[in-house]
């Protein structure tokens, strides 16, 4: 608990820049839309690469990923929101690709 | 000026329909009555103090619940006018526009305000007791859950008679729901209203999480869980996974509509279908998440009843494990008739015969768990037996849509209304009633009458039946979804009648079970015992309603079924055992309310695109989350021993 306290009071520095960090990757990938007029591959690859980007960022700075206790859920919380992405994603892609 | 006004007024009320005046009146009545009773009897302070502040987990349960009922009574309404409008060819009872607006409220407030809240409010109740906690993981976010909800159902409810209902159907489609097709406000109130209430869901989804993994009792390792916590534990982590696309895909569509984009629309590139891919990949899991629950609330009414410990009970885990991996492969199957390869409606097909295999392992279980039982026949336990057969028909039906080329004489027929209707009825509401008389003593002190409630079963059951099963075969003759009318000589007649009269039936049984609730109140035993079914389960060990602090000791488990075990032992007073120690305990706060109270000016301002008032009621919702994160260190108490003492002695715990 007293560490625990402790913790708390520290200022959330980590959190702080997590959240910058995560506004200018947002910023950038809207400048990229709006103002630069790359063809749509290009554009759709750097906002994708941008999107990868903020989730490592949040899932470092907001989601306690590289603490140490409860491994083991931890490996299968990922797991399971990889496959859910996976599906999602790639389940998406081949329902649309009829139309695309 | 005074014709500006007169305009605006004129498009800001829904107008012209006696039916919709009948219901102003009725809203200004009731809100002139509740304001009076609150003022003549000086209960403003109580009702703040006691449930607009509350952070306990049982009084959020029971706002939940009454919430629940009340939509229910709503949403069945709306049923009930479109099976008046259906009961003879070419009525005009209802117009087109109007029919169109109501079946979109029936389904969006059947499984939103109604199903969804019913099953927080049980999951409220039962699991910080199941597990032997004192509250949630999170009190604070748990009350901002409720209140969201609430708030956001009462946005989507004022829709119907100011600016108009949203008219799209409960899956709002694009390009149908988009803002070419139709203008206005109704598509902005589904759109707002339920992003507003899916942060409460995503919410209560992280909060049971966390509660179930970190604040079980001493012992209790997962698989000593009881089935219910189990199946709230597998139903949040649906939840978690699958609500963000639905605000996704809802957040698309407000930029779409109130910002002019175009990510559905025909034009400049968008995709309509992206639509029902986005909504159904949420959609699916759905299902589950109003499913799950009650699959679990079924094995604790079946094992408490039959007097048995759940049989396999490692394999209703498993399966339901199974299920919530499946429920995220099978989203195709609700847009088969979309235009898609052979290969993508082959896999969708395929995938949703295999989830309906761990759905039958669960019900082979409680078939094994009634053999051999000393079943006793309760009303839960009615509600229990009659899901089985009920469902397993919606189940059977489910698997034959899931042919994809049979699908294609199906897909929006009456036989696809009588199939959800007969899994989310015969499941979902079967189970939440069996859930409410199970744990209504826990609630409040005393059984629901079981006379009453067998009454109410019957009729409502054998209504349910009426009503339904005639759906599939009107489907197969070709009726289809969202008519608002049909003409004679189809052959139609005799079957619409019969179903008009099985919804009236289902009206009958819901009147009969509010009249149980009230006359319970009065009259019903009072259980002073804790334990009225001989339960199974830690939320019998303490005292019924259960004291603020849940459990005077924490209890010590060691098995499945642990409070059984602790009867058999011996064991089951050390809960409340003096000495006593002081409890600690989180604070009541207002937060909660003026935060969400907040999101609705900022949702309805959005609805209307009023910006002047949803910034300033944005700003409201900033300013009240940093007013909460600085009021961290004062958001907890201590109850001290002496109160502890009193508070057992006073439910006759201590002799």
């Amino acid at each position: 608990m007293s560490s625990n306290n402790h913790e708390l009071n520290k200022f959330p520095w980590k959190h702080v820049i997590g959240l910058a960090l995560s506004l200018i990757l947002t910023l950038i990938a809207l400048w990229v839309v709006v103002s630069l007029s790359l063809p749509t591959v290009a554009t759709l690859t750097i906002i994708v690469l941008l999107a990868v980007c903020q989730a490592f960022i949040q899932l470092l700075m907001f989601m306690h990923i590289n603490e140490n206790h409860g491994r083991g859920y931890r490996i299968l919380a990922i797991a399971f929101g990889f496959y859910i992405a996976v599906v999602v994603v790639y389940g998406s892609l081949w329902i649309m690709w009829f139309t695309v | 000026m005074i014709e500006n006004i007169k305009s605006f007024l004129g498009s800001f009320f829904v107008t012209g329909d006696p039916m919709i005046y009948g219901a102003d009146a009725s809203i200004a009545l009731a809100t002139i009555g509740i304001v009076f009773y609150l003022t003549y009897f000086k209960k403003w302070k109580w009702l703040w103090d006691e449930w607009l502040t509350t952070v306990d987990h049982k009084k959020i349960g029971i706002m939940y619940i009454i919430a629940a009922i009340l939509m229910l009574f709503r949403g069945g309404v709306d049923a009930l006018l479109m099976r008046a409008q259906l009961i003879i060819p070419n009525n005009t009872f209802l117009t087109s526009q109007h029919y169109n607006e109501i079946f979109t409220t029936h389904g969006t407030i059947m499984i939103f305000f109604m199903a969804m809240p019913f099953i927080f409010g049980l999951m409220n109740i039962a699991i910080p007791l199941q597990i032997g906690a004192r509250d949630v993981a999170f009190p604070f976010l748990n009350a901002v859950s409720f209140w969201l909800f609430f708030l956001a159902a009462m946005l989507f409810n004022i829709s119907f008679v100011i600016g108009g209902s949203p008219d799209a159907g409960w899956t709002s489609y694009a390009p149908l729901a988009g803002l070419k097709l139709d203008p206005g406000v109704g598509e902005n109130y589904y759109l707002v209203a339920l992003q507003i209430s899916g942060i409460g869901t995503l919410a209560t989804g992280v909060n049971f999480l966390v509660t179930i993994f970190k604040m079980r009792a001493p012992g209790m390792t997962l698989f000593k869980m009881p089935m219910f916590t189990w199946s709230t534990l597998v139903t949040s982590i649906i939840i978690i996974f699958a609500f963000p696309v639905l605000t996704i895909a809802l957040a698309l569509m407000s930029i779409d509509r109130l910002f002019g984009a175009h990510f559905f629309t025909i034009e400049a590139g968008g995709s309509p279908m992206m639509w029902a891919n986005l909504f159904w990949i949420w959609g699916h899991p759905e299902v589950y998440i109003v499913l799950i629950p009650v699959l679990g609330i079924f094995s604790e009414v079946i094992s408490t009843f039959a007097h048995k410990t759940l049989f396999g009970y490692k394999a209703m885990v498993w399966s339901m494990i199974a299920i919530s991996v499946l429920s995220f492969t099978t989203w195709l199957h609700h847009f088969f008739t979309m235009g898609n390869t052979a290969w993508v409606n082959s896999f969708f097909s395929v995938s949703t015969m295999i989830i309906a295999i761990p759905t039958g392992v669960k019900i082979f279980n409680w078939l094994f768990t009634l053999n051999k039982g000393r079943i006793e026949f309760t009303t839960a336990m009615l509600w229990a037996l009659a899901f089985i057969p009920n469902f397993t028909i919606g189940g059977i039906t489910g698997v034959m849509l899931s042919l994809a080329p049979a699908d294609y004489q199906y897909h929006n027929s009456y036989f696809l209304i009588a199939h959800f209707h007969n899994v989310l009825i015969a499941g979902t509401v079967f189970g939440v009633f069996a859930g409410l008389h199970y744990w209504w003593p826990k609630m409040f002190g005393h059984v629901l009458n079981e006379r009453l409630g067998k009454w109410a079963f019957w009729v409502f059951m054998i209504s349910y039946n009426i009503c339904f099963l005639p759906m599939y075969f009107i489907g197969l003759m070709g009726m289809t979804r969202r008519m608002y009318t049909f003409p004679s000589g189809l052959g139609w007649e005799p079957l619409n009648l019969v179903i008009t009269l099985g919804a009236f039936g289902m009206g009958v049984g819901f009147l009969i079970m509010v009249w149980m609730i009230v006359y319970s109140a009065k009259y019903g035993k009072r259980d002073t015992t804790g334990d009225p079914w001989n339960g199974r389960t830690l939320e019998w060990a303490t005292s019924s309603p259960a004291p603020e602090y849940n459990f005077a000791h924490i209890p010590q488990v060691e098995t499945v079924d642990a409070f059984a075990h602790m009867k058999e032992k011996g064991t089951a007073g050390n809960i409340y055992k003096a000495p006593f120690q002081a409890i600690h305990m989180p604070n009541d706060t207002g937060i909660p309310f003026i935060l969400s109270v907040f999101f609705f000016i900022a949702g309805f301002g959005l609805v209307f695109e009023w910006y002047w008032m949803a910034i300033p009621g944005t700003i409201g919702i900033i300013v009240s989350m940093i007013v909460r994160s600085f009021k961290d260190h004062e958001d907890h108490h201590h109850i001290p021993a002496e109160e502890v003492e009193q508070t057992e002695r006073a439910a006759g715990r201590l002799s």
